[in-house]
């Protein structure tokens, strides 16, 4: 099968490219090897201090409202951390002192929110915080299974019975000024959260949870359904395993479920993420980047991949793939003429520090740019 | 020293991160509470299996085996062959006689089809509904597919001089809905193979490819089918040197990664031979192989991937074979199961959660209002039919339609 570009990673980088791409008429396929990181976006792009028109379009005609508010994002945990912009229902405040009073709302037998540990952040910052369980007879169903009680299965129920959250909200504010909520509104209808924050007569906050990502998977659906109707082909589920290159240049690549069906095309874009996606590998002795065999930027000295306090920034995070000025990927120091790296595989990149959505997508637009600069091959 | 080499666990089941992508894509955990969900029933649960079997949990039996946890899993891990694979391991009880029944496809089709319009009349009627609700458990609702009076394979068969004039040969395994109950899918793809110049002929005797057998506690059975049709299978692509080619991508899935997986039985020397139809008359035009179209030919179309094809990862080649027929206005539904999972949506108990499941494809399928729902799967035709009204029909029927032959 041919194509324009064949791009390998499905995540936020890959689904930008491909939707660019598309949109400019180019015929693309994107191969994923599973679902992404967008698994477990916070809904911010952290190192992007502005917001491009092109990116608030791109997103803007997928249904993805996005907010330019330069200021500080409520972590799960209840600390702030510096962004400008974010999705429509994350909230980013001026001052990390957002309320005076701030009554925080938890589900039932729901683990993987926390009201103590924000409750604590938001203290320290003088708000003064109360914390309250709502049970709701729905939810009992999603309690009998209790292992799942998860985050995608709340919003799938709250799709529904939102408006029982409102009156309970309603119900058990007091003085406060603000609401803290989990981040289980809107999978599906993207005007759940609107409604809730109408609905209440407080500033709502939706603070996030532990992953699955409700405004992640929106995301991941979203951009997604974009790119398909745009006519994009998307091979969910199949894994590059790697590449017939002939004197740099890279014609086809080799997948597990189409095998002896090669994709060809006239770009390739590698946007496959890092260790946790298997876009890069490691063993006891290297690492590596196992479909077209990049040149990797890392430590020799085994010993120093890691800092053995847990917590610390550790030096593997930054390992990545080695490219020229334009994202050409390298091989023995020579750039294919024809792949680009994009997204978290790029090495020297911080994502620990939220950083991976905003360069994602920057990067996404360069090798675009790039493809679209050259001239269309197929008819 | 390859370390790694030697750490590869069945099923990938150590490659598991617990980072929960799968229970988000689980269609029965969306319905069912009683199911504990894919990272649960299967890498969560097998750690705790390996160590004493007391821990297998019989609500494993509501595992659809989809695969939809298998296709968004980042990691490579077969959550789906994991749970399977521990019922045909744990689970001993003996199937009932409503299980055993539902199963045997091939069976059922060979007493029925001789007294296919008594069958089907007295399958259809009311009575007959609310006994087999009320004895078998096998919910009133559901219509058993039509039997043929003729069987595919005897309409073949008298053909096959015709057929054998063909240089180009492929060998086809029908499977059993095509036998004993649709015919027509089996003479479409017949008559577009032979526009391409292609002759069609039989396996030499095939069984049910067994799926059914192995989610209804028939393992044995099924790995006695697999022997059977891989013997079959070899003749023709081994021996022969054909091409074997198929219209079900459920059978498909079955014999391509079901055998060695779940079933122990090896296919390693024939499983590049055996493709979908729409992978194969793709990759014929793809080389030069030319269809006539009918001139004025208008359908507006829309695809819904089976789960065992978008599992195989084959869904484009269907997508881009009726992309291609002129007059033709496409729309790829949102990929999502209908509910019924083989034999899983006829059981009473799974009625209400299949409908369930399949409840957000049935409303955007009538919210395209298309002329026709094309999909590759047999009994996602016979839910989507029975719950939208849509007609549903294969792709190769749709292109059998679209072609003029000279």
């Amino acid at each position: 099968m041919k194509f324009d570009t064949v791009i390998i990673g499905g995540g936020l980088a890959g689904l930008v490219a491909g939707i660019s791409l598309q949109r400019e008429g180019r015929g693309t396929a994107i191969v994923s090897t599973g679902q992404n990181a967008l698994h477990f976006f916070s809904g911010t792009f952290e190192s992007l201090t502005e917001a491009p028109q092109r990116m608030t379009d791109l997103f803007g005609e997928a249904g993805i409202r996005l907010h330019y508010r330069p200021g500080v994002r409520l972590m799960p945990m209840g600390t702030f951390r510096e962004s400008a912009l974010s999705l429509e229902d994350v909230d980013l405040f001026p001052s990390p002192e957002f309320a005076r009073k701030v009554l925080i709302v938890n589900f039932m037998g729901y683990h993987d929110f926390f009201s103590s540990f924000l409750a604590e952040g938001l203290e320290k910052q003088g708000m003064q915080c109360r914390i309250r369980l709502i049970n709701l007879p729905e939810m009992d169903k999603l309690e009998q299974s209790p292992s799942e009680m998860r985050s995608v299965q709340i919003a799938r129920t709250m799709d529904r019975i939102w408006e029982k959250v409102v009156q309970e909200v309603r119900v058990l504010l007091k003085d406060e000024d603000a609401v803290l909520l989990p981040q289980v509104f809107g999978l599906q209808d993207t005007a759940v959260p609107g409604r809730i924050r109408q609905g209440i007569p407080a500033r709502v906050v939706f603070a996030g949870t532990l992953p699955p990502s409700v405004p992640g998977i929106r995301t991941q659906m979203l951009l997604k359904r974009r790119y398909e109707v745009l006519g994009g082909t998307y091979l969910m589920g199949d894994e590059a395993l790697n590449a017939h290159v002939h004197e740099g240049v890279v014609h086809s690549i080799v997948t597990k479920n189409l095998d002896n069906h090669y994709l060809e095309a006239d770009h390739f874009i590698l946007a496959s993420g890092g260790f946790f996606s298997k876009g890069l590998r490691s063993n006891p002795f290297n690492i590596t980047e196992p479909v077209f065999g990049l040149d990797v930027e890392y430590n020799q000295d085994r010993n120093a991949w890691y800092d053995k306090a847990f917590s610390a920034d550790q030096p593997y995070m930054q390992y990545g793939v080695k490219t020229d000025e334009t994202l050409h990927g390298l091989s023995d120091g020579k750039p294919f003429k024809n792949l680009y790296a994009i997204g978290s595989i790029l090495g020297g990149t911080r994502p620990e520090l939220g950083s991976g959505a905003g360069l994602a997508v920057r990067s996404a637009f360069a090798a675009a740019d790039v493809i679209l600069s050259e001239a269309k091959n197929l008819e | 020293m390859k370390l790694q080499e030697y750490t590869v666990s069945k099923h990938n089941f150590e490659e598991c991160m617990k980072c929960t992508v799968c229970t988000a894509y689980c269609p029965v955990l969306q319905v069912n509470p009683l199911y504990p969900g894919p990272k649960q029933a299967g890498p969560d649960g097998e750690r705790l299996r390996l160590k004493d079997p007391y821990f297998f949990n019989y609500a494993l039996k509501y595992c659809l085996n989809c695969k939809r946890c298998e296709v968004a899993c980042p990691s490579g891990v077969n959550v789906a062959d994991l749970i399977q694979a521990a019922r045909i391991k744990y689970d001993h009880s003996k199937p009932k006689l409503r299980d055993t029944i539902l199963a045997s496809t091939d069976f059922m089709g060979t007493v029925a089809r001789p007294v296919a319009p008594i069958v089907n009349g007295v399958t259809k009627l009311g009575i007959t509904k609310s006994a087999m609700d009320a004895l078998l458990r096998i919910d009133r609702q559901r219509t058993f597919p039509s039997y043929s009076p003729r069987s595919f394979e005897s309409w073949l068969k008298r053909r096959d001089k015709e057929q054998a004039v063909f240089q180009e040969q492929v060998a086809y395994f029908h499977g059993c809905y095509v036998n004993y109950n649709y015919p027509q899918l089996g003479k479409d793809l017949v008559k577009v193979l032979n526009a391409l110049g292609v002759g069609v002929q039989l396996l030499e005797k095939e069984k049910c490819c067994g799926i059914a057998m192995i989610t209804n506690g028939m393992s044995e059975q099924a790995s006695k089918n697999a022997r059977h049709n891989m013997a079959a299978l070899r003749k023709a692509v081994v021996d022969k040197g054909l091409r074997v080619v198929t219209t079900s991508s459920s059978c498909t899935l079955t014999m391509r990664e079901e055998y060695p997986n779940l079933l122990g039985v090896d296919n390693a020397d024939v499983k590049d031979s055996l493709l979908m139809a729409t992978r194969f008359i793709f990759e014929k035009l793809e080389k030069g192989a030319t269809l006539k179209f009918k001139a004025g030919f208008h359908k507006k179309i829309a695809y819904h991937v089976p789960c065992h094809m978008e599992k195989m990862g084959w869904g484009v080649f269907s997508e881009k074979l009726l992309r291609m027929i002129p007059g033709v206005e496409f729309t790829l539904l949102d990929s999502a199961c209908c509910g019924i999972a083989g034999t899983y949506g006829f059981k009473k108990e799974n009625y209400a959660a299949s409908q369930a499941i399949g409840a957000a494809l049935f409303d955007q399928i009538k919210t395209v209002n298309p002329d026709v729902v094309a999909c590759d799967c047999e009994t996602c035709k016979w839910q989507i039919e029975m719950s939208t009204g849509y007609t549903v029909m294969n792709p190769i029927s749709i292109l059998a339609e679209a072609i003029e032959i000279e």
